[in-house]
């Protein structure tokens, strides 16, 4: 049985709670509108309004997960119809809702999470005086990121798809004063535009090739469909993917993305937005199951980015630009693990969930270092913070256990099946295994030097640098982070858990095996890493200012030459045919109109004379041109 | 008041407005103003009756009225409107009291009076409304000519420091794209005396009952297209646009680009499609490339302006392309797109426009470069300016774009090549909203703009009512697209087109779904 024929299985009509769906997207739109358009009015009270909408939403999504768990198995995929949103000719498309073990998933993260770390930009916004804003702006992005995981169909998802690039863009440039975090959110959305040109081009080839966009509609027409449309859909789909999250060759955008407030980099731009290609990909697994250059585009795309990403994120000082090079390869990972077909799109949705709570943890830590360095950045001037900062010491080492796959923690129970089910696809598949693995002690090393330099040995800080602990309604976000980057991993994967829920949607996971060779050549590569990052930058001194550095270094550190290669291949022609076109539309093109005019009825020299009664000529000239009309028609009467 | 008599009455409304508007004493601009808006207002109020009594189950042609106006040449006032030509009207019936209301003080320093300014958008609002509601070919060709003389002197007295020479140009260009089309009406009555006995400028007879043939049908097309492509206007034939909008007023750009350059696009869906079907096929490979370079051109050029006013018209010029392009599609969604796209069009770049102004009357300067930080000092002005932006690249959940949507689809339906083409117009767009919205809001605040107040009260006004359309219209297209869709039928069967159906069918049972080629 193929996965297109599982999944067209049956869906029920929404009853009891599930009618209440659509107030998951409702409750954060109506904050993001009362935020956005109150003005300064809802200043003292708006954060609050901001926190109550995106905890409401969760409680309605964790009613939703256990009215979804008491139904039996095959019967939790449910859709709720809305309205009919657009229907012209042969082509209708239903603003509908989807809630199924798949949705329902992201449903709790996205809430789950951005619950959290809306409670922490209460108090790391405190100063701001763009507070307001910052929440409505926030509220928004959660009320996109709902519906581009709750749409039954393409074109819905796209409208979500698009709409948290716009979050994306307005928090990025949410300090828009600074010309760089101006530049860096007008390049994330154009940027993220070029893969949604994949996602556009990809639902027009599907409204063709189906005549409907919708999931069921699509994937009941995939066994119908030649391979060659189906690679195209799903290649296409890719290009999407790679552009929201950050894959190469899209993935220049995300670096730059640090920028904005680092909440925002820590939901957005690390635990949800950008894996909404890990979402695509899976969700659309009926697709990519039966095309199978696409979905080895899809796994050789995630072992590149898995691999680049790790590279940069070990010669970043920038402690955000460290963790976002990371952000890229788990989310490598993630991509290679649905990039394994059916064997992995379960296993790459659970990496997804446990990433999202272990590198939350570690931004929302990052920020609460920034905090205590007067805003800097720079690793090489933090050092020996663990003893002034406890709380947040602890809660980063713990994500940190967690992201380098340490068992029992998260990371280790999602990333390491991920690595086993890529040795065990046959083929060449033992290359992303060993890809993966090496990656795997490459996200030691660069996650040791992290710690080591933040918060181990002696302080190298700047004068004005006054650390402290940070208050509590931060500390506390970065506690329960700090517990889901304990135990989340185990609970989702231990007993083949989530797999075994996910079933349905995206077919049956293999259970992994935690005691193969490969799990445990992995943690010794993960403890050499991890060993010499702790040399380098713990038992020798760091110095203030980065040493030149190999030729690996020296290229890792300018993000591996990404922003060079489309400077020099998109934006100077780019910027180089602007320029000519412009001299020629006025030099040319309306150059050619001015002459003839010129020569004709010396235009020029004509409308200088507007004043001598041009007004009187243009109504002689209007009742001659109803002389001529009139007279044209009488002797065509004739 | 019958319904028999709801356009005409529509028509005269601001007639007898702009009538009474000059009479009024040229010493209380104030009240020349308020008067104006009343009659605006009052004509707004009239058309919601309309649109309300409008049927959009039935085909054809409503509130239809007809009277022998010149019977010598079978010429008749004869006017109706179906759901395009109602978008349409209802599109110039919103925009004109918001442009009073944002061009409030746009004469009062000019060289013509303020009853003359005011006076002139009303004859304007008579014109457009005829044009769209004229059912009588030639009664078309009379309001698509005499819209001409209300707009050149809205740009030759009341705009820019080059008003005369954009004016002139705005002019010349119209009248020559006006004067082939003329030649190619008066051809048409021709055959129809021909073929019928009797001449007629009929629209529906001259669809119906006359029968060309195919040499007769491109030169006839030609002779409207390129009236049209003018007006629209299309790449090559944009030159004149820039200009216009640029040294126009705000209010009179929005109704320029909103609704007068919409008379090409609504002409060549309405006139050159069932009136020359087998031409409107020949010559469809042409217009799409046509078309796709203007997307593209527009696109480029935009980004390489440094006028504010000169980029939101090369704005235009890729919208318009993609509204010829699916009309030229001969899909239901191409053609519902682009009708849709016309609308949503006039509500996104009017919002620009009109922003715009407001920037280039507190600053003094048109010039991009003079801007800067603006969010910081005028948050409210930033926020308005970069919806309408938004809408203006499409942003999903704003209005235009389902009718973007539904212009690729149509096309890719059909072509797929133009369709993909089109389709990095996308990111084209968001290159030229964006980056013009970085270098005039963001960054450190330029000199010159410290002391900017944010948009006041009539300002906020003006344009808050087209940003609610745009995110109404957004969430809600069935709205308009239930209204606009029994047109398209009949435009569809009228020239004998219907959709592409799709290569995997599973509709109806049949599950022999094999792929097709």
């Amino acid at each position: 049985m193929t996965l297109a024929t599982l999944l067209s299985a049956q869906v029920s009509p929404a009853t009891g709670s599930f009618h209440y769906a659509s107030l998951l997207v409702l409750l954060p739109l109506l904050g993001a509108a009362v935020l956005l358009l109150g003005g300064r009015r809802t200043n003292t009270w708006g954060h609050l309004l901001g926190v109550a909408a995106v905890l409401g939403s969760f409680v309605v999504a964790a009613s939703l997960f256990f009215a979804m768990v008491s139904r039996p198995s095959e019967s939790r995929s449910i859709v709720e119809t809305l309205y009919s949103g657009i229907s012209v000719g042969g082509f209708s498309i239903p603003i509908a809702f989807r809630i199924d073990p798949l949705t329902i998933c992201f449903l709790l993260l996205i809430t789950g999470v951005g619950s959290l770390i809306h409670i922490y930009s209460v108090g790391y916004m405190e100063h701001d005086p763009n507070r307001r804003r910052f929440f409505g702006y926030l509220n928004l992005f959660i009320a996109a990121m709902l519906v581009l995981v709750l749409a039954d169909n393409y074109a819905l998802l796209y409208v979500g798809w698009e709409g948290v690039g716009l979050a994306s863009y307005l928090l990025i440039g949410f300090y828009q004063e600074r010309p760089s975090a101006a530049t860096a959110a007008k390049k994330a959305f154009i940027v993220n535009r070029v893969g949604d040109l994949g996602l556009f081009i990809a639902i027009m080839v599907m409204f063709v090739t189906f005549g409907t966009v919708s999931f069921d509609g699509v994937f009941a027409g995939v066994s119908h469909t030649s391979s060659t449309t189906l690679n195209a859909i799903g290649l296409l789909l890719l290009l999407g993917a790679c552009g929201k999250s950050a894959q190469v060759p899209l993935q220049s955008w995300l670096l730059d993305a640090m920028e904005g407030p680092t909440p925002v980099s820590a939901l957005i731009h690390a635990a949800t937005m950008v894996t909404a290609g890990v979402y695509l990909v899976a969700r659309s697994g009926a697709i990519f199951s039966a095309a199978s250059i696409a979905l080895t585009a899809v796994a050789i795309v995630g072992t590149v980015t898995l691999i680049f990403g790790a590279v940069i994120g070990s010669a970043m000082d920038d402690i955000k630009k460290a963790l976002a090079g990371s952000t890229m390869s788990q989310i490598g990972y993630m991509i290679l693990g649905v990039g394994l077909g059916t064997k992995g799109y379960a296993l790459g949705i659970s990496h997804l969930l446990s990433h999202g709570f272990f590198k939350a943890g570690l931004f929302l830590g990052a920020g609460a270092v920034m905090h205590a360095m007067s805003d800097r950045l720079d690793m090489r001037r933090f050092g020996g913070l663990r003893k002034f900062m406890p709380i947040t010491s602890t809660t980063f080492l713990l994500a940190y256990l967690a992201i380098i796959g340490i068992p029992p923690f998260s990371g280790f129970f999602t990333k390491d099946p991920i690595i086993d089910a890529a040795y065990n696809s046959g083929g060449y598949g033992w290359i992303y295994g060993v890809v993966g693995q090496v990656t795997a002690g490459l996200t030691a090393f660069y996650m040791t030097r992290i710690v080591a330099m933040t918060f181990f040995g002696p302080k190298r800080w700047e004068e004005d640098a006054h650390p402290h602990e940070a208050p509590k309604s931060m500390t506390i976000p970065q506690i329960i982070l700090a517990v889901g980057s304990v135990g989340l991993g185990g609970l989702l994967m231990v007993g083949n858990r989530l797999p075994h829920f996910l079933a349905p949607i995206v077919g049956e996971a293999e259970a992994p095996n935690y005691l193969s060779v490969n799990t445990f050549v992995t943690l010794g590569l993960v403890l050499i890493g991890a060993g010499y990052g702790w040399y380098v930058y713990a038992r020798n001194e760091v110095p203030l200012l980065a040493p030149a550095g190999g030729p690996l270094t020296v290229a890792a550190r300018k993000s591996l030459y990404g922003d060079a290669l489309n400077e020099a291949v998109f934006m100077r022609p780019g910027q180089y045919l602007t320029r000519l076109l412009v001299f020629t539309d006025n030099r040319i093109v309306d150059g050619a109109v001015n002459g003839t005019a010129a020569l004709v009825g010396g235009l020029s020299t004509r409308a200088r004379k507007w004043q001598n009664g041009f007004a009187r000529s243009y109504a002689l000239s209007m009742l001659g041109g109803a002389v001529v009309i009139a007279a044209a028609l009488i002797l065509v009467r004739r | 008041m019958s319904n028999s008599h709801l356009l005409t009455i529509l028509l005269a409304v601001p007639f007898i407005g702009s009538v009474v508007v000059m009479l009024l004493p040229r010493h209380r601009p104030l009240l020349a103003k308020q008067v104006a808006l009343i009659f605006a207002l009052v004509t707004f109020a009239l058309t919601v009756a309309v649109a309300l009594k409008f049927d959009n189950g039935a085909a054809g042609f409503q509130f239809t009225e007809k009277y022998s106006w010149i019977s010598y040449f079978g010429v008749s006032y004869s006017l109706g409107v179906d759901g395009i030509a109602l978008v349409l009207i209802a599109l110039a019936a919103i925009l004109v009291p918001v442009v009073m209301i944002s061009g409030w003080h746009d004469a009062d320093d000019a060289r013509g009076s303020v009853n003359g300014y005011f006076a002139l958008i009303l004859v304007l609002e008579t014109m457009m409304i005829g044009v769209f509601a004229a059912t009588d070919v030639f009664l078309f060709y009379v309001f698509f000519e005499a819209m001409l003389v209300p707009m050149y002197f809205l740009i030759g007295r009341y705009g820019g420091p080059q008003r005369s020479y954009a004016a002139v140009k705005f002019l010349l260009y119209s009248l020559l794209g006006g004067l082939l089309m003329l030649v190619a009406l008066i051809s048409l009555y021709v055959v129809s005396i021909k073929q019928l006995g009797t001449g007629t400028f009929d629209f529906t007879t001259l669809t119906t009952q006359l029968h060309l043939d195919a040499g007769t049908q491109k030169l006839l097309f030609l002779g409207f297209f390129t009236a049209f492509a003018v007006k629209a206007p299309m790449w090559p034939v944009h030159t004149w646009l820039p200009d216009a909008a640029a040294e126009a007023t705000p209010a009179s750009a929005v109704l320029l680009v909103g609704v007068l350059d919409k008379v090409g696009t609504f002409g060549m869906l309405r006139y050159c499609l069932p009136l020359f079907p087998q031409a409107s096929h020949y010559f469809t490979p042409a217009i799409l490339v046509l078309s796709i370079i203007g997307i593209g051109y527009g696109a480029l050029l935009a980004i390489g302006q440094a006028d504010i006013k000169r980029l939101i018209a090369y704005t235009s010029i890729s919208h318009f392309g993609f509204i010829v392009l699916g009309i030229f599609a001969m899909t239901s969604q191409g053609q519902a797109g682009a009708t849709l796209y016309m609308v949503n069009h006039g509500f996104s770049t009017g919002a620009l426009f009109i922003i715009a102004g407001f920037m280039i009357s507190r600053r003094g300067s048109r010039l991009v470069s003079d801007f800067g930080g603006v969010q910081k000092v005028a948050p409210v002005l930033a926020g308005t300016f970069l919806l309408a932006g938004l809408s203006s690249l499409a942003l999903p959940g704003l209005s235009s774009f389902v009718s973007e949507f539904l212009v690729l689809v149509g096309t890719f339906s059909r072509y797929k090549a133009a369709g993909v083409a089109a389709t990095l117009g996308i990111v084209l767009a968001a290159i030229y909203i964006l980056y013009l919205y970085q270098r005039t809001m963001t960054g450190p605040v330029r000199e010159g703009i410290e002391r900017w107040k944010d948009l006041n009260v009539r300002e906020i006004l003006a344009v808050a009512p087209l940003l609610v359309l745009v995110v109404a219209l957004g969430i809600f297209p069935q709205t308009a697209l239930r209204t606009i869709d029994p047109a398209i039928v009949q435009t569809m069967q009228s020239i004998g087109v219907s959709d592409p159906p799709p290569v995997v069918n599973l509709g109806s049972g049949s599950s022999n779904g094999g792929t097709n080629p």
